[in-house]
Formats: C-alpha cells, sequence, structure tokens
C-alpha cells in the first residue's frame, strides 16, 4: 500500500535524524542549582526580613510609575480613544459616557500596589510557608539571569499553575531577591473574596473577567492596560499561560489572549524586545490535593471543609514538604520570530488601531505558547513519589512494598536516562527513600503488612456503592494527580510503544492517530508529529526498549518491561476515551446537549464499574471527559450545533465507532453489547473508513 | 563672543544686500530679453571641477586634497586648508573624544597607501571602433588608470577602504569621456548604440548607494560619461522664475552662479559641495532647506534627458499638468539605467533677505521629536530643523574649535551650569534641534518666535545661533572625519531612512513614536550585531532626525566601530549594516529617503515597491534601454 511505504521511508530518514534530535535536546538538559530560601528565614528574625532595604533594578532604569499616573496614560491613549470612538458611534451613547465606563472598567482591573502591603504578606508568608513547608528552593543561577533581563527588556513571567500559592509565591521570591515586583494577571473570581482580593490587588495583581468575548471596550482598555506596562517597562508582567489551575497537575493547553497582548508591541516595533520567562513551580504535596480530586468528580467538597477556619488550621499541621522554583531561561520573542514573522506587515496601518493578528502571528504564538509551556514542563522538578504513584496505579490492588521498592529503582533509572528532573535524595538508602515518602503521601497510600496500596477514604457509617465508588475515585485521582507529573516525561514514548503494541507495522500511523487524539490532555505542539515520533524514537532505542534495523521497529528482548510500563501508563486514557466513544455510540439520546454531556458520561461509568466491566475510575475525571469531547469535536467526529440557547451535540455514529476500534485493539475492557473487533481489521482500513465517512485525514499520512 | 558673533552678522547681511542689488543690476541690463542665454560651445568652461579631477581631490578619500583633519605632533586635532570655517583651526577636545568613543589611541595608526598603483589596476579593454569614431567627433577622452579609477567607486565604506588598502578593483571603468553639452552626450550615446558600449554616467561621484560600482560581469567595454564639463546655466527666466542649467554642474557652482544674479535654487544636500545637479535628478535627492524650496522632485520643471532611444523631453513647461504619469518621475530616481540626465529647467528664489541660526535644547530626544512634530503639523518648520541626539550632541561638542578669551570660556561655563545644574537636564540625555529661518527679516523674527514658543512647551530651551551654525558645519566635515578616523582603525559610515510619526503623545513625559522606536530599535540592533559579529569595542550609534513632513520624518544614522581585531572589518561593517537596514524595514522606515538604491539596496527593492512594481520599472527598462547600454545594474 502507498500510505505504508511512504511511511517506510520515512522511517528511513528517521534513523538519520535520531542524532539530530539528541543534540537538539541535549542542550536543555544542563540544569541548575538550587538554594533554600526558607533556610535563612528559620534563622532570622521575619520582622526584619519584611522592613528591609528594598530597591530592585528596574529596566533601563525607568522610575516606577505610581498606579495611578498608569491609569491615566491608559485612559488618555489613542488606542482607548479610537476604541471609544468606535462603541460610542455604533451604540450611539456619547464618547464621555462611554470614556466613563472604561475608566470603570480599569478601575476594577488596575493593580494597586504598595510595599507596605508587600512587607505585610512577607511576614505572613514567612510564618506559614516555614509551618507548611520543609523548604523552598529557588534555582539562583535563573534569579541571575532574570535580573539581567529585567533590565535589558520588558520581562514577561510565565509560571505553571497549580496552586492557589502560585503568585503570592512568586512574589515572595522576587521579594527576597530584591528584583522588581511582578504585576500579575488574576481572574475576576479572586474579587469574589472581598478582603482577600483588595490585599491581592495591593500586592500587584490585576483583576480580569474570565469571559468578555464580544466587549470590545473591556478588550481595549485590558490590552492597553498591559501593554502600556510592558512598554513602559515599569514592571515584569505575570501571567499564567494555562489560564487556570491545573486540577491534574498535567499542564493545561495554554491560552493565547495575553501572551498576544505581550508580544504585539514587539512586532508593532514599540519595543526592542520581550523576553518570556517561562517558571516552573513544583510542589511535592499539592496544598489543594483532594480539592481537586472532589471538584474533578463533580462532588462536593467534603462537610468539614465548608467551616474556612477549621480547613486551614487542618492545612497548617500538615507537613507538605518542599517546593522547587525554576526560573528557566529568558526566551527572546525576537530570535523565536526570526523569519517566522514578517514584522513589516504592521507597516500599513496606524499603531493605534486595534486588528486581529494576522495568520501568521497567531501561528506564531500558538507555537510559543506550546514552547513555553514545555519548558515549564521540562524544568518541573519531580519527587521519588512521582514514580511510586505511576506504579501504584498500574497495581490498583497493591503490591508488595519490596516490588515497588524495586520497580521504583527501575523506573528512577528509565527516568533518568529519559531526562527527567529527578530530585532524589542522592545519599539516602532506596528503602529510606520509598518509606519517606509513604510516610508524607500517608493520605494516599499505606502499607499494612508488606503491602502497599491506595487509602480508600474511610467511610463514616454506611455507605451506599456508590458513594463507597466515588471515595475511591477520590484516592484514585490524587494519585493520578502526581502519576501526571511525570508523563510529560515519558508521553512520546509511550504513545510509541502503545502504537507498537497495537499493531506494529503502522506504528507511524498509529502513533499520529494518538497523537493527534491526545493533544488536548498533553502538550503535544502543533505541526510537532514527526519530531516527536523522532524523539520517541529515539528514547526508545537509546535505552534499549526497541531497535531499529533499517525501516523497522522492533522490540528488543529486554524492551518488555520498559513497553509494558509504558503502555500500562497510558492505558487510563485510552480506556477512558473508548468509554466516551461507548458512550456517544450506544446510549447518548438524540438531542444531548454540551451541559448535559458530562453528568451523563459519568453515570454511564459508574454503571460500568458498579457493573464489574470497568475499572477504570479515571474515566470519572470532567477532564478526562471534556478533552476526549474536544478531541472528537476536532476530529469532526462530534458536531456541536446551536439549537436555542442549547448547544447540542450531533454525533457521527460511524465515525466514533471507528475511533472506538482503533482505541480498543487489545483492549481489555468488556462490556455487554460489545460488539467483537475483527482481529485481521488492520488500522489502514479503518483509518481509510474514518476517511470515507468524511473525516479529516489530517491524521492519516 | 556676543559682539563677534554681531559683526560677522551684519557682515554677512551686507554682503547679501550687495549680492541682491548686483542681481537687480544685471535685471535691467536684460530686462529686454528676458533671459540670459549661452550658446553651447561659445563659453569657457568655468566650473570648480577639472577633468583630472585628481588634481584637487583625493584619490582615496572624502573632498579637496587640501583640507583634511589630523592629529598634530601634540596630539591635538587640526584641520588644515582654508576652504571651511574650521580651516586652519585646532581642536582641542576632539582627540579625547575620540579616543573615549571608540577606544582608539593616535599612536595606532593605520595609514593608507599612499598613491595609487597604477599596475595593480585591471588594463583597459577598449572598443577600437568605437574609440576611432569618438575621435573623429572631437569629444575629448582618457584611458589613464588614474581617471578611470577615480570613477570607478562613489563613496561608500567599502570602496574608499579598498582604495585605502591599495585593494585591487574587480572592474573599472575602460574609459572616461568628457561631453561638452548636451549634443556630445546624444552622439556619445549613438556610437555607444552602434558598437555595443556599456555607459556608466558620472557626476560629481558622491554615490553612497554603490552605484557606480562597475558590475564586475560586464564584459564589454565600460565608458564613464563624466558630466562635469557640461556645467553652464544656459539661461535664467526671471519671468517665471526658472533657470535651465547643464546638469553636470555641481552644487556650489549652480548656487555661486546664480547668486551673482541675485538668485537661488535653496537646493542644499550636505553633498552640495561636489555632488550634480544630473545626480541629485537620478536619485531623487533632498536638500536641507526643503521646508521653503522643496525637494528635487519639486524643484524640477523640465528636462532633457538622452536614452538609447532618442532624447526624452517634454513639450511645455507648465507648472503641473494632467498628462498621465508624470515621465518626470521615470527619471528621478532611475540612478542611470535609462539614459543621461543633460539639461534641467528648475526653479530659482530670490536670494533671501535675511537668514538666521538658531538652536533649542530637549531634555531628552523625545521631548525632541515630539516638538518636531508639533512644528510640522503647524506647518511652521524654518527653512530646515534638524535633532542631533546626545551621541551627536557630544560629537558636535568635540568639535568646537580652540577658544582665545578667557571671557568666552567663563560664559560657556556658565550657559552649562545653567542648563544642566539650574534646568536639571542631564548632559548624557540633552539634545539638541538645529534651525536655520530664511526670508524677510520682520517675518524671520516673527517665524523664530512662534518655533521657540513650541519648543518652549515642550521644554526646549533656546540654545543661540552659534550653536545652530555648528550643527550644519557638522554635515559638511563628517565625511573628512571619516577619513581620519580611518587613519586610526575606525570605520565609519552613514545611512538614512523616512518613517511616519505615529505619535501617541501623553504628556511630556511620555511620548510614543514610530520614529523614536525606530531610532531605539536600530541603535540596538547594531549595537547587538557588533557584538555578535565579534566586535571589540562598543561602536557609536547616533541618529538625527534631518527632514520632517507632514507625515513623517527622514532619520539619518552614523554608526562607527573601531576594527582592532577584526579580520575583515568590511564585511563586519556590510552585515551590520545590512541588520540595520533589516531592521528599519521591519520598524516601518523606508528603503531610502534619499540616498537611493544603488547595487547596496537592490535585494529590498520587491519587498519595498512590490514584485508588480519592479516589473513596471523593468518594462519601461526594456524599452529604453533594450540592449542595457546604461548598464550599471542599479536599482532592478
Amino acid at each position: 500500500r502507498e500510505l505504508s511505504s511512504e511511511s517506510n521511508i520515512y522511517i528511513y530518514c528517521l534513523n538519520i535524524l535520531v542524532f539530530v534530535t539528541l543534540q537538539q535536546r541535549d542542550p536543555m538538559l544542563k540544569r541548575d542549582c538550587f538554594e533554600d530560601i526558607l533556610e535563612e528565614r528559620r534563622n532570622s528574625s521575619d520582622l526584619k526580613y519584611a522592613l528591609r532595604c528594598y530597591a530592585p533594578v528596574l529596566y533601563k532604569g525607568v522610575t516606577p510609575c505610581k498606579a495611578n499616573m498608569l491609569k491615566n496614560i491608559v485612559l488618555q491613549s489613542d488606542q482607548l480613544h479610537y476604541v471609544i470612538n468606535q462603541v460610542s458611534q455604533e451604540s450611539g451613547e456619547a464618547p464621555d459616557i462611554i470614556q466613563e465606563e472604561a475608566s470603570v472598567i480599569l478601575e476594577e482591573m488596575a493593580h494597586r500596589l504598595q510595599i507596605s502591603t508587600v512587607r505585610c504578606f512577607a511576614f505572613a508568608l514567612s510564618k506559614a510557608f516555614k509551618t507548611l513547608f520543609q523548604h523552598v528552593c529557588v534555582n539562583e543561577e535563573g534569579i541571575q539571569r532574570l535580573q539581567q533581563a529585567i533590565q535589558e527588556h520588558p520581562v514577561v513571567l510565565l509560571p505553571s499553575h497549580r496552586s492557589y500559592m502560585d503568585f503570592l509565591l512568586m512574589s515572595y521570591i522576587l521579594y527576597t531577591y530584591d528584583l522588581a515586583l511582578p504585576v500579575i494577571a488574576a481572574g475576576m473570581d479572586f474579587m469574589g473574596m472581598k478582603f482577600v482580593g483588595e490585599m491581592l490587588r495591593m500586592s500587584g495583581a490585576f483583576f480580569i473577567r474570565r469571559s468578555f468575548g464580544g466587549d470590545k471596550l473591556y478588550w481595549a482598555v485590558f490590552s492597553e492596560y498591559v501593554k502600556t506596562m510592558l512598554r513602559n517597562g515599569f514592571a515584569p508582567i505575570e501571567f499564567f499561560l494555562e489560564g487556570t489551575r491545573s486540577r491534574t497537575c498535567k499542564s493545561l493547553t495554554p491560552k493565547l489572549g495575553l501572551l498576544n497582548i505581550v508580544i504585539e508591541p514587539f512586532f508593532k516595533g514599540e519595543v526592542f524586545d520581550v523576553n518570556l520567562v517561562p517558571v516552573s513551580i513544583s510542589y511535592e504535596r499539592i496544598l489543594e490535593e483532594s480539592l481537586y480530586a472532589r471538584e474533578l468528580l463533580g462532588v462536593p467538597k467534603p462537610k468539614e471543609s465548608t467551616s474556612g477556619l477549621l480547613k486551614a488550621r487542618r492545612i497548617l499541621s500538615e507537613d507538605y514538604g518542599s517546593i522547587h522554583v525554576y526560573f528557566g531561561q529568558p526566551v527572546s520573542v525576537r530570535s523565536l520570530a526570526q523569519g517566522k514573522v514578517n514584522r513589516s506587515t504592521y507597516n500599513l496601518f496606524p499603531r493605534h488601531i486595534p486588528r486581529k493578528p494576522m495568520e501568521e502571528t497567531q501561528s506564531f504564538v500558538n507555537d510559543t505558547a506550546y514552547r513555553i509551556v514545555r519548558l515549564q514542563e521540562d524544568n518541573m522538578v519531580l519527587k521519588p513519589w512521582v514514580l511510586m504513584a505511576s506504579l501504584l496505579l498500574q497495581n490498583l490492588e497493591g503490591l508488595e512494598l519490596s516490588v515497588l521498592t524495586e520497580q521504583t529503582v527501575w523506573l528512577r533509572g528509565l527516568a533518568l536516562s529519559y531526562a527527567a528532573f529527578l530530585d532524589w535524595p542522592d545519599q539516602a538508602p532506596t528503602a529510606k527513600v520509598v518509606s519517606s515518602s509513604l510516610a508524607l503521601h500517608r493520605g494516599l497510600a499505606c502499607v499494612s503488612g508488606d503491602r502497599v496500596s491506595l487509602v480508600v477514604g474511610e467511610p463514616l457509617g454506611p455507605v451506599t456503592p456508590e458513594e463507597a465508588l466515588f471515595n475511591r475515585a477520590v484516592s484514585v485521582l490524587s494519585c493520578a494527580s502526581y502519576r501526571n507529573q511525570v508523563l510529560h516525561v515519558f508521553l512520546r514514548p509511550a504513545m510509541l510503544a502503545v502504537a507498537m503494541l497495537h499493531l506494529s507495522d503502522e506504528v507511524y500511523n498509529c502513533f499520529s492517530f494518538l497523537w493527534d487524539m491526545f493533544s488536548n490532555d498533553f502538550i503535544l505542539c502543533p505541526g510537532d508529529t514527526v519530531q516527536d515520533f523522532e524523539e520517541a524514537c529515539y528514547l526508545l532505542v537509546k535505552t534499549g526498549a526497541v531497535q531499529m534495523p533499517q525501516q523497522d521497529i522492533v522490540m528488543t528482548d529486554i524492551g518488555q518491561p520498559t513497553l509494558s510500563f509504558f503502555n500500562g501508563l497510558l492505558e487510563p486514557f485510552l480506556q477512558g476515551y473508548q468509554v466516551v466513544c461507548r458512550y456517544l455510540c450506544e446510549e447518548a439520546s438524540e438531542g444531548l446537549t454540551e451541559k448535559q454531556y458530562i453528568p451523563a458520561v459519568r453515570s454511564f461509568a459508574v454503571k460500568l464499574i458498579l457493573a464489574g466491566n470497568l475499572r477504570c475510575y479515571e474515566v470519572l475525571s470532567s477532564d478526562m471527559q471534556k478533552n476526549a469531547l474536544a478531541a472528537l469535536l476536532r476530529m469532526d467526529a462530534v458536531r456541536k450545533v446551536k439549537v436555542a440557547d442549547q448547544v447540542t451535540l450531533i454525533v457521527n455514529k460511524m465515525a466514533v465507532n471507528s475511533i472506538d476500534d482503533i482505541l480498543g485493539k487489545n483492549r481489555m475492557i468488556s462490556h455487554i453489547n460489545q460488539t467483537p473487533i475483527s482481529p485481521s481489521l488492520s488500522l489502514v482500513a479503518v483509518a481509510e473508513d474514518l476517511y470515507r465517512d468524511g473525516l479529516t485525514p489530517s491524521y492519516i499520512r | 563672543m556676543a559682539s563677534d558673533s554681531n559683526s560677522s552678522e551684519s557682515q554677512r547681511i551686507a554682503q547679501q544686500r550687495l549680492r541682491i542689488i548686483a542681481g537687480h543690476l544685471q535685471k535691467h541690463k536684460d530686462d529686454d530679453s528676458g533671459t540670459i542665454a549661452t550658446e553651447c560651445k561659445a563659453e569657457a568652461n568655468k566650473g570648480t571641477v577639472p577633468r583630472k579631477r585628481q588634481e584637487i581631490m583625493k584619490w582615496n578619500g572624502w573632498g579637496y586634497s587640501d583640507s583634511k583633519f589630523l592629529f598634530n605632533k601634540k596630539g591635538q586635532a587640526e584641520f588644515t586648508g582654508k576652504r571651511y570655517r574650521l580651516s586652519g583651526m585646532v581642536l582641542p577636545s576632539l582627540q579625547d573624544w575620540f579616543e573615549n568613543t571608540f577606544g582608539a589611541s593616535v599612536n595606532h595608526k593605520s595609514p593608507a597607501t599612499p598613491a595609487l598603483n597604477a599596475s595593480a589596476v585591471p588594463p583597459a579593454s577598449l572598443n577600437e571602433a568605437f574609440v576611432e569614431d569618438l575621435k573623429a567627433t572631437g569629444i575629448p577622452f582618457s584611458h589613464e588608470a588614474e581617471d578611470r579609477v577615480f570613477r570607478a567607486h562613489g563613496h561608500c565604506l567599502h570602496e574608499i577602504f579598498a582604495l585605502r588598502e591599495g585593494k585591487k578593483f574587480e572592474r573599472v571603468p575602460d574609459m572616461v569621456v568628457w561631453p561638452n553639452c548636451h549634443n556630445d552626450v546624444v552622439k556619445i550615446v549613438e556610437l555607444a548604440c552602434k558598437h555595443n558600449v556599456c555607459l556608466i554616467p558620472y557626476g560629481g561621484g558622491t554615490s553612497v548607494t554603490s552605484a557606480l560600482e562597475c558590475p564586475p560581469e560586464e564584459t564589454r567595454c565600460i565608458v564613464s560619461l563624466d558630466t562635469s564639463q557640461m556645467n553652464r546655466i544656459l539661461w535664467i527666466d526671471e519671468k517665471n522664475l526658472v533657470a535651465h542649467v547643464e546638469a553636470g554642474i555641481i552644487g556650489q557652482d549652480l548656487e555661486r552662479l546664480l547668486n551673482e544674479s541675485g538668485y537661488c535654487t535653496g537646493h542644499e544636500p550636505d553633498s552640495m559641495e561636489f555632488s550634480s545637479l544630473g545626480g541629485w535628478v537620478a536619485t531623487r535627492a533632498s536638500g536641507m532647506k526643503k521646508n521653503v524650496y522643496g525637494n528635487i522632485e519639486d524643484l524640477v520643471i523640465h528636462l532633457k534627458v538622452v536614452t538609447p532611444r532618442g532624447v526624452i523631453e517634454k513639450s511645455c513647461q507648465g507648472p503641473r499638468m494632467s498628462t498621465g504619469p508624470d515621465i518626470h518621475h521615470f527619471i528621478l530616481g532611475s540612478e542611470g539605467t535609462l539614459g543621461v540626465v543633460t539639461e534641467v529647467t528648475m526653479k530659482i528664489r530670490p536670494i533671501p533677505e535675511y537668514q538666521k541660526y538658531g538652536s533649542v535644547v530637549f531634555p531628552n530626544f523625545e521631548a525632541g521629536v515630539a516638538c518636531l512634530r508639533e512644528v510640522a503639523k503647524q506647518r511652521c518648520a524654518p527653512a530646515s530643523i534638524r535633532l542631533m541626539d546626545n551621541e551627536q550632541f557630544q560629537f558636535g561638542h568635540a568639535l568646537k574649535p580652540q577658544v582665545s578669551s578667557i571671557f568666552t570660556n567663563f560664559v560657556e561655563g556658565l550657559k552649562k551650569f545653567y542648563i544642566t545644574k539650574f534646568k536639571g537636564f542631564d548632559p548624557h540625555q540633552l539634545v539638541v534641534a538645529t534651525l536655520l529661518f530664511e526670508g524677510d527679516r520682520e517675518r524671520v523674527l516673527q517665524h523664530e518666535k512662534q518655533v521657540y514658543d513650541i519648543a518652549a512647551t515642550f521644554g526646549g530651551l533656546a540654545a543661540g545661533e552659534d550653536n545652530g551654525q555648528r550643527g550644519y558645519i557638522l554635515t559638511f566635515v563628517i565625511a573628512y572625519l571619516r577619513d581620519l578616523g580611518m587613519d586610526y582603525y575606525v570605520v565609519a559610515e552613514s545611512f538614512e531612512t523616512s518613517v511616519p510619526w505615529d505619535s501617541l503623545c501623553f504628556s511630556l513625559l511620555l511620548s510614543f513614536f514610530r520614529v523614536l522606536d525606530l531610532c531605539r530599535n536600530v541603535k540596538e540592533r547594531i549595537n547587538r550585531e557588533c557584538k555578535e559579529r565579534g566586535v571589540q569595542f562598543q561602536p557609536l550609534t547616533s541618529c538625527r532626525v534631518t527632514q520632517t513632513y507632514d507625515a513623517g520624518a527622514c532619520v539619518y544614522f552614523y554608526f562607527a566601530f573601531n576594527y582592532r581585531g577584526l579580520a575583515d572589518p568590511v564585511h563586519t561593517y556590510e552585515r551590520v549594516e545590512h541588520a540595520a537596514r533589516e531592521e528599519i524595514l521591519a520598524n516601518g522606515g523606508s528603503l531610502s529617503h534619499h540616498h537611493g538604491v544603488g547595487k547596496l539596496r537592490k535585494e529590498w527593492m520587491k519587498e519595498s515597491i512590490s514584485s508588480l512594481g519592479v516589473g513596471m520599472l523593468q518594462s519601461v527598462k526594456d524599452y529604453v534601454d533594450p540592449d542595457n547600454i546604461f548598464g550599471n545594474r542599479n536599482l532592478l
């Protein structure tokens, strides 16, 4: 067949490219050392620290701008005036009134950074951090690079987002190192907490509405506000590319709105360059751990936690391990855009008239966003527990402590050879490492006798089977949030492993299918399929799990454990997506609305689990359900139709069925009504079916 | 000092009056005819430029042989000769500035080759038949090495550098011809077509775009057509205020001759001492006083151009026509690719009664640009208004001649104290705008007040006539200074662009301009590129806004660095300039405001005017010059 010969040629080229990949990725492996900033806090006065002299260096020596002056600049800007006049013409309102509206919006949005508030926070956070965490580690070389970057060009800080703590922590660290305090884009929901919201505002947060789709005026005020701060370099701008806290500890698909805004001044020549600084914040234990799991399951928070005070006290009494904050290498937008975006296309429009970014720019910004998130992932610090969680999830019934220890050691080797940023205490004996990890996470795993297994929340009194199921699901999802931290390291070879175990002669096609399917769940840069495939091959070859004689990919004798571990790693995702497909094919009613989708899939899955036909709890996660739906929408297997105020999902059952078939190969879920899959059905044939059904052929080479 | 300048001022006014009276007298004499006509061959050539240019001009540097900067035995800079206001003066602060700015030392010399090595010049490959026919016309020509090499280059850095180093030119003209009038040019072009000879018109030789470089791939005989002997004013029509002039005349001669009749063109490009009228037309030149007189395209009324297809000219001299696209605009900026401009009718004006320099100091470049924008907006720009950045301001200061009196020193000190201490200007931030007003006295003074009032609203302080005048002197001697730099391992060049204002003015403190962004980004790009390319010393990057328009400004950059430690400084320089041009284009600047494209910037033509635009130009070229007789390969 044509398809297969093409991919054979492809694999041939790959052998050559493997070494190129090696050269590309290796330089990133040089990582800095960490310093614990809490150490000094434990040995000297917090008060003195909060009151110390604070004199950060600024961008080319600008004088910091008072918050009020900043507002005036924005309100007087030509950009805003243009939009105000436009809106006034459209709505028939007088420009004065629109101007007034703009000023109200700005009032609601703007930060009021005050050093006194920051000092209060510095004091309070010192106390809190010392109680909660063993260490707060920062790479000081990164801080030095940042200090340099702040003086040269406007800086945009892009931290990962796993916890509410993130931005307090960032400001705390910058204050500690005498760096310019950032202004931080925060979601409006924070403002709901009256007092806290104002405190955050005074420590540099500015608030944006979660959605303001068509509101031109809001957009104009917002983007001008951010750009004014950037152009003048009054303060580094900080925002979360992921848009919201990741409840699963996987990086989220980046949002592009703010990134577009901060990059535009470079394209328009208003600044020479913009430095994007990825920051990876890794928590050994996340404060919101079980809250997240419950949120994903759509179950209400446990009663006791409704009282904020009680909750806080409980949290303060626990040990949350260490935090690692890694400030990555500043990324120059100018060098990234070199040869990709022709800036002179911006010359034919007045700079104050807002324009939609051109296609070229959009894809550049999208690319950049993915790249930055991958850089964040690369510098996430992984704890031994992350490896243990990955193993435990593949053995839900529990396993011998000695086996767990042995396998953890094996996995450590694998992770290290895949360049994971593993924080493994070097001096301590392995048994000690394992036992202290188990101790820290005793809420999730327990050792009884020689067996280690997941903890299932002790039911208070009699419970229904559903309640028991959800209790178990909470601990599985909590545990999964740790496994998820290591996925970015293993993802590409794991997809390859799955592809190989599925169908060894059409590996690339299968890989590419999975790649496309999972691109909402994982950070896979658009258009990088080939490169990711190369990387996967390279890594598997490197660890001896596969060989690539000429045009083939074959598993080696010693490759079995690696490949089956990888297969197990992705199993919950494959099953989850499959359950969604089954639901859409078999259960979904005609007029299924988008709103009904998540609860419906959830109860379908609950039914399957209770009937003993499904053992995968992760499918109960609304995150996975959303991602699966997004993938099906992307592949045109499901369409959204707006009927009245409702969005209805129209399912192309043929297409969904075919996708289910591909996912279902070798999968062990039995199900009533399950149509047996002919083993001879090759992927190519399935793919061709899909193609005929009018699917986009993009994922079929 | 004050009395000094007053007396020189009154002297100048007196001289101007005299000239105007002389003009009036002449006018009476010729009143019956209305024009002053001159016959082609009748008059002896009395222009500044001899056929053997090397007799009075440097063969490997800028300008007159007798005028140059040097560091004397005491290490002090002086300017030799008698031609300029600075001539014969000692410039005590130049050495410090030079050494500090470039990290250079007067002890590290990089002297030029003393004389042209004639044997290193490629031998002339002559088209014998052409030469025979040419002899019959009696038009003078030469194929001596000195004459040929002199016309093989303009004043790009790489060209002058090669001459100084004694490097061999790959291709030079095989012969030089000196037509004396329009008809001579017609004959030469006819012969060139007949014998398939390549012609390269040569006017003042001041090109900075590699426009005069002979294409190395040219295998035909290359003839340099030197227009310098076509330098007469053929007639002056005072009724219509136009003069008909041969295109080989150089700026200073044109101005001098017109002045004798009480007129001027007001077209004063910085190169006007040497550049020619034909060259201005061929490159779309711009003069310092364009605000009053216009750029070359505004000044030209009628053109006579000899092309391989014959002579192009319009049939009348109407001040404006709607007769399809203006064919003059095919010629303006054609850079010698279509033919030779032989005669030009251009506008003239009576010499202004009164002229006054001025200057304004601003706390920073941003404020200065904001002021210039406002002046342009109110359409009250003086004849010339330029804004030098801080680097150039300091450079200008380094060129202050030795002052003899203690009193002057004292006054200077006071001024400095007033500006920096009392007004709080940072000496490393402040910039200066130089001004030149022209017109009748009343109006100049009124105008001056208006401009100073605007300046004041942007925090500008009037800083005297002297500072203004010094600014303009700098532009005439800067090219001489490059030669000095090259004696001490410093290479330098200038380039220019035009860019929209795009102003966003909030307040005095905060203003954004595309102009400013472009200046900052280009400077930063240069610094960065230099670092990346191994330049060991901090380069000098400096810019000034030299012209204002309703819709934008012309920005001029100087760029220089100490090249010690570099293997191929010219190559490094060229790469940096290339990057700087890319940066200009990316920031909304044009490919050129007035230098032209030549061969140096050809690669960006398509991007600049679209491939369709290039096609349109190409089709004109194909029609007018199908055999590529005018084969300098500029522009396209």
